[in-house]
């Protein structure tokens, strides 16, 4: 039994140490550094970091990408992470956002893209509830199964549907609004050591079809809202509710919980993300058809949850960064990369069960088992 | 409506052949989740290896169109040893790999699942890449016929050539559809009579029912699920022939689709319930022949689903909703 606890324990005061002297700094301080950061996270694209850039395709809209993972990841976290629900389908939602935004401006109606987005986001939700009610009353694993069948509902019904453009799908999808506010430089690196490059820049609010970079200031944009949205929502009553439901449900529902109610609460929250970030994706394409709404991208979505550590919102974030960065990023070994994804999916399943960065209760959760182990041991022995 | 009137017999039949391939693949869902109480996931790939070894048996053999009685007998039998061992092998290999190590750690189901679509990934891929790993090893001269154009379909020759046995109904009913319907009830009636009476299969239906009680009863819990992922992939390389000689064409990806319909014949049955396996294939197969007949074949997959989520809905349990455990001997 020594074993075990003892390799966890020779790691953590080095974590632990880092964790507290971050907390211990004043607050202005914090601050500085959150600000710090996120104009980081905003002057990425432009930054050119060598080796971090993907040489080939647009970084910016790399980047992009990476946005939509992290905010359909921080959307799956609620359903998978906090209420503890087995979604294979969340593509389903994503597919909804999109094409609810591909109908509204484009096949259908022209309507103003400040419009369709927030409509986007209520069909979402609506259908997370359509979907929600009456399967979150069978079990667990079986929940999976009926999810996975609904995102390849959604997506036969895509291409089968003439009125949702059939397996060509839509195109045209307008931009947002403009607004150009300023231009910002970009690095340039070719000389070994960065130089401003004042020719190769970025309009702000300017959404054109050659240049991402602003759409990834959208989606961060977002990100931290949505972010936000979470933090507020998951220390209130309601995500206290969601963990218990988590935890135990009979206890949960015992205790007086309505677990049911926040089941379908976090089903459809979830939806709503999910449908934001479809709705992301089909501004940023301007076309969409159902291939790219294969039910491989639900079990993406499902990797970079898991894969991040399920329950905690940084956590997922790094996931969703590896699952939506490294095949960018290594693009020379395109025919490699599931390969190479699958090995490591596999591997961290072994090596590291509780995802990259598990949530701060389990931890916890761990060493107090780890103690009432010890402590049962050494009943058994003496 | 009036199209599947008119072609009902047609529909049946069809709709039986493709769902007795479901029902094959649906035991190896079935066993291991009696067992293990997890999906596996990559299961549909061992039934794709299955349809592989079926295929390159018969391209190593010489088989094509038009050979004598006796001749075809000897090509399909070697098709099934094929694809029984190699689906088997890759069965309990995936087990070795991907499931073992997770038990020793106590992990939870959730990470089961995601080794579990990670060495789907890997299996896919390898065979997706085999004409770049056969290069890697400098064989890719002599293996040429069977490793070239790996992402593209692979079609085995016409070996049974259909013919009309008789006709129902204004369907010609061929000897393929009767012997991939009849055998596949055969090898069910077998593997249901492996589990009642042998002594491994009274192990299967100890370890569902009760794990650690059959490990105290002096059951070797990791043999019985390794035993039970073989026989599992045995099925599933059964499954492969049938698919081969009916469909005849596979590809590296040949087998997700399937998969997941085989899994919905799983629950629609009752999972962890062999007989239910059997039943939820044909009602599958059928319902999904059916359907389609109604609405349109664009739609087959659909009705697949929605038949699913509504047995779900209304009868979560599946049709026979009895578990492994619970078979009676």
């Amino acid at each position: 039994m020594s074993t075990p606890t003892s390799a966890p324990a020779a790691r953590k005061p080095a974590t632990r140490g880092f964790k507290e002297r971050v907390d211990h700094l004043p607050r202005s301080v914090k601050i500085v550094l959150w600000v710090l950061f996120a104009l980081f996270l905003f002057l990425l694209p432009l930054l050119n970091i060598p080796f971090i850039t993907t040489e080939g395709s647009d970084f910016g809209g790399v980047l992009f990408t990476v946005a939509t993972y992290v905010l359909v990841a921080l959307g799956l976290n609620i359903v998978v992470g906090y209420a503890g629900l087995l979604d294979l389908g969340y593509v389903g939602f994503y597919a909804v956002g999109a094409y609810t935004v591909g109908v509204l401006t484009s096949e259908h109606a022209h309507l103003s893209w400040v419009v369709v987005v927030p409509i986007a986001i209520v069909v979402a939700m609506v259908s997370g509830v359509i979907l929600g009610a009456p399967t979150l009353r069978v079990r667990g694993d079986y929940l999976a199964i009926v999810t996975l069948g609904f995102g390849e509902i959604v997506r036969l019904t895509l291409v089968n549907s003439q009125w949702l453009g059939g397996a060509q799908g839509i195109s045209d999808i307008p931009k947002p609004p403009s607004a150009e506010l300023f231009e910002v430089p970009s690095l340039d690196w070719s000389s070994g050591a960065p130089v401003v490059d004042l020719d190769t820049t970025s309009t702000f609010l300017k959404f054109g079809i050659n240049d991402f970079v602003p759409y990834y200031w959208l989606a961060l944009g977002i990100i931290g809202l949505v972010l936000l949205f979470d933090i507020l929502v998951k220390s209130s009553r309601v995500g206290r509710a969601w963990e218990a439901t988590r935890e135990d449900e009979d206890a949960a529902e015992l205790m007086g919980v309505p677990t049911f109610r926040f089941k379908l609460l976090a089903f459809a929250l979830g939806a709503a993300i999910g449908g934001l970030s479809g709705a992301l994706f089909a501004t940023k394409a301007g076309f969409i058809s159902p291939d790219s709404f294969q039910l491989l991208l639900s079990i993406l979505f499902l990797a970079a949850v898991v894969v991040g550590g399920a329950g905690n919102r940084w956590g997922v974030i790094v996931g969703a960064i590896v699952v939506g960065y490294f095949p960018e990023r290594f693009r020379d070994f395109a025919d490699f990369r599931v390969l190479v994804f699958g090995l490591a999916l596999m591997l961290l399943a072994i090596f590291r069960p509780q995802g990259l960065l598990p949530p701060r209760r389990t931890v916890r959760a761990k060493r107090a088992d780890d103690r009432q182990a010890v402590l049962e041991e050494g009943e058994a022995s003496a | 409506m009036q199209n599947l009137i008119d072609n009902f017999f047609s529909y049946t039949i069809t709709g039986l052949t493709i769902g007795a391939v479901y029902a094959l693949v649906a035991l190896g869902y079935t066993l291991v989740y009696g067992v293990l109480r997890l999906i596996n996931f990559a299961h549909s790939e061992v039934f794709m290896y299955g349809t592989f070894a079926a295929l390159w048996v018969v391209m190593i053999l010489g088989g094509h169109p038009g050979a004598g009685v006796g001749q075809v007998i000897f090509w399909v039998a070697m098709m099934f040893v094929a694809a029984m061992a190699m689906s088997g092998l890759v069965a309990v290999l995936l087990e070795r790999v991907a499931y073992r190590p997770l038990r020793k750690r106590n992990a939870p189901p959730l990470i089961a699942l995601i080794s579990a679509i990670g060495a789907s990934f890997v299996l896919a891929e390898i065979m997706g890449l085999r004409s770049r790993i056969a290069g890697w090893v400098g064989l890719d001269d002599t293996l040429r016929d069977y490793v070239r154009n790996s992402r593209n379909n692979a079609g085995l020759p016409t070996i049974i050539q259909p013919q009309p046995i008789f006709t129902i109904g204004g369907y010609h009913v061929t000897n393929v559809d009767i012997f991939v319907i009849v055998g596949a009830i055969a090898i069910m009636v077998i593997l249901d009579q492996f589990v009642k009476r042998s002594r491994l299969g009274r192990g299967i239906r100890a370890v569902a029912m009760d794990p650690e009680a059959a490990a105290l009863m002096g059951v070797n819990r990791d043999r019985v699920i390794q035993v039970t992922f073989l026989v599992g992939g045995i099925m599933a390389g059964a499954a492969a022939v049938f698919y081969m000689l009916k469909i005849g064409i596979t590809r590296y990806d040949a087998g997700f689709i399937l998969g997941v319909k085989a899994f919905t014949a799983a629950v629609l049955g009752g999972i962890g319930n062999l007989r239910g396996a059997l039943l939820g294939g044909f009602v599958l197969g059928l319902a999904e022949n059916y359907g389609s007949a109604v609405v349109g074949s664009q739609w087959k997959d659909v009705v697949a689903f929605v038949l699913l989520v509504l047995i779900l809905l209304f009868r979560p349990t599946g049709l026979l909703g009895e578990s492994l455990g619970k078979a009676r001997a």
